[in-house]
């Protein structure tokens, strides 16, 4: 309680503090300095696109995540839902190029609807978030190997797959803008819009005091069912993209749900919901990206790398969360 | 983050037993209609040593989830606690002591570490603990390829596979740190600060309760229970074995276990007798789904439709409550 009263006497200051996004612009902005020291080339416009269009799924789901967290929820199964897409993707399509585009409406639609039953059990049977998306964890990956009997069948077509790894070749200036890309820009776009619009006012209200809320005429658990809806249909559009880049397997979605989590905290969004922006959850995503391919550039061996990634998170978390008790 | 109004500490036997008494009674029917038999000497065994190395992960998860805390990297310690415990024994039964020792030293340190984070640190747990998670997995990943080591034979003689009848020394001993925990919570002043603190930290700490000190500690008795699971499981496997934790998935499957036990995610509520619970009705569905030879993949969907039901089930008892 004394907390929110403060943040709100500073709020003119919160900007600066946390939720706001200046650190982990911050964060960003010397990493990519690291990263030019090393590798100049990795900044070269074609170089830096194609990074951006690998990073478009992570960064993406980032953002559904983002909704369902600030309004002080979790979403523990986007990563085995990302799986089931992707094997349910190719075994449907079987490798008909006639199939490929009433699949992807598929695909969106199933995304939808995981969303809304999470929402529905969470919001109306009362159960906390982190049990009924652990559930639906175990149900999704349970579920697609009951029904591929253990091993991925069918194919994706050429079609499916251009969104993932094709570009539109010899763009000016850029050189090649790769299709994911162009759909992260779409869609972050949209998602700054919403968060702008009453709906995006309502979810962060909702986060901070589902009680307040409530008494000001809000439906908290529509709210709140709407954000877990989005975080499947952002789950869906990554598995589109991941099955397009990586190919099918059962391993395509595995850890997404953690790193989407990671990478929204280290966007300045609180755990717990009401604060921080959808622009920091992606740039946590794009940071986490950058950090991978920091590693890569600098030889940290593979097996290393979780313990890197762990301790810059607990570092930046910790510095964060000291500079908003320090008040 | 819940509006609902917190119930009195002390509850009425979980419902957990009901419906562990009610899947053992229909599971036995199936498998009898399938020509089989649940209860023989061997399932029976084997269900029980299944729930010991569960039920030492999620009895102390059960006391950090109290407190209001939650931990993601026990799964890791019980992998490095494997290792720890069987390099050390290196097949001697004279370093069976030193070894179990440093053993739950590590898991007590990075218990501590875990609790510095959340108090000190000021750390979301989930975030804490997800994070000390992936260092001890980079630190496996990189030093471990396979098993290692090997476990004392005195050891996998008596914990690994010793039973009294039907029931395996590791189940007796799982038993007794319940016991324990249980004294821990209903008896003594740690037990109530910690129900304290996880039912409402301001309160508590208005109250005079030391909420950083008493969540350190559920944190490292926590930590202490995961390191006990790797002991045993080394006895069991009899080496290190550096991606068992994470391939039982028990850093998940213990948070279920407690939930399913009856106690509230958000802390403050419930206890270790229904983790107890929880952890052999987890294990009784795998004996049934094992002796009717189903799918390994429908198992997990059926764990997932279960964990999500009787936490609702306890959602809407909690709020029946509340309506006065």
């Amino acid at each position: 309680m004394t907390t929110q009263t403060v943040s709100r006497r500073l709020a003119p200051l919160r900007r600066w503090n946390s939720g706001g996004i200046l650190p982990i612009l911050a964060v960003l902005v010397v990493l990519l300095v690291l990263v030019a020291a090393r590798q100049p080339d990795f900044l070269s416009p074609p170089s830096l696109m194609s990074f951006l269009g690998r990073s478009a799924p992570i960064i993406l789901l980032a953002a559904g995540q983002y909704f369902v967290i600030v309004s002080g929820e979790f979403d523990l199964s986007v990563g085995s839902l990302v799986t089931a897409q992707v094997v349910v993707a190719a075994r449907l399509i079987d490798s008909d190029p006639s199939r490929t585009w009433p699949v992807v409406l598929v695909l969106l639609a199933g995304g939808a609807l995981v969303g809304l039953v999470n929402g529905l059990i969470t919001t109306r049977l009362r159960v906390p978030s982190f049990v009924t998306t652990l559930g639906m964890f175990l149900i999704l990956v349970g579920a697609v190997y009951l029904w591929s009997d253990g091993a991925p069948k069918g194919g994706l077509t050429d079609q499916f797959r251009q969104l993932g790894r094709r570009a539109v070749e010899d763009v000016p200036v850029f050189g090649r803008l790769p299709y994911a890309l162009l759909v992260l820009l779409v869609l972050a776009v949209a998602a700054v819009l919403l968060m702008r619009s009453d709906f995006g006012r309502t979810l962060v209200a909702v986060g901070d005091n589902p009680r307040t809320a409530q008494l000001s005429g809000v439906r908290v658990w529509r709210t709140r069912t709407i954000a877990f809806v989005l975080s499947g249909l952002a789950a869906a559009v990554a598995a589109i993209l991941i099955g397009g880049y990586g190919g099918v397997s059962f391993q395509a979605g595995a850890g997404l749900e953690f790193g989407a989590i990671t990478a929204v905290v280290l966007g300045g969004v609180a755990l717990g919901g009401g604060r921080g922006s959808v622009v920091g959850a992606m740039l946590g995503a794009l940071t986490l990206e950058l950090l991978f391919a920091l590693m890569n550039f600098y030889g940290v061996s593979g097996a290393l790398r979780p313990s890197v990634q762990g301790a810059i998170i607990l570092l930046a978390v910790a510095v964060s969360a000291r500079r908003f008790s320090s008040r | 983050m819940s509006a609902l109004p917190l119930s009195p500490a002390r509850r009425p036997v979980p419902g957990v037993f009901v419906a562990l008494g009610l899947t053992l009674a229909i599971g036995w029917l199936v498998v009898a209609i399938d020509g089989g038999q649940l209860f023989n000497q061997s399932t029976t065994v084997s269900l029980l040593h299944v729930a010991a190395g569960l039920g030492f992960v999620a009895v102390g998860q059960t006391l950090v989830i109290l407190g209001g805390s939650l931990d993601l990297s026990v799964a890791y310690v019980v992998s490095l606690s494997t290792l720890v415990a069987a390099e050390t024994m290196n097949g001697s039964n004279a370093a069976l002591l030193p070894a179990i020792g440093l053993t739950l030293l590590v898991s007590a340190g990075i218990g501590l570490f875990n609790g510095l984070l959340v108090t000190t640190g000021q750390i979301n747990p989930f975030i804490a603990t997800l994070g000390v998670g992936l260092l001890l997995k980079g630190y496996l990943d990189s030093r471990y390829d396979g098993p290692a080591g090997s476990t004392a034979p005195a050891l996998v003689q008596t914990l690994g596979y010793q039973r009294v009848g039907p029931v395996p020394l590791s189940f007796l001993l799982l038993l007794a740190v319940a016991g324990a925990c249980w004294f821990l919570l209903s008896r003594t002043r740690f037990g109530h600060h910690l129900i304290a603190v996880g039912g409402d930290p301001e309160v508590a700490r208005l109250s005079g309760v030391r909420n950083d000190r008493v969540r350190v500690t559920a944190h490292v008795l926590c930590s202490l229970c995961a390191g006990l699971a790797g002991i045993y499981l080394a006895s069991r496997l009899g080496s290190g074995a550096p991606r068992v934790g994470t391939e039982g998935l028990y850093d998940l499957e213990s948070i279920a276990a407690v939930v399913i036990g009856g106690t509230a995610l958000a802390g403050g509520r419930g206890g270790v007798v229904g983790t107890v619970g929880g952890v052999l009705l987890l294990a009784g569905i795998d004996a049934i789904f094992n002796q009717l030879a189903v799918d390994a993949f429908a198992k997990q969907v059926v764990r997932g439709v279960i964990i999500i039901a009787a936490v609702a089930v306890y959602a809407r008892r909690a709020l029946r409550k509340a309506d006065r």
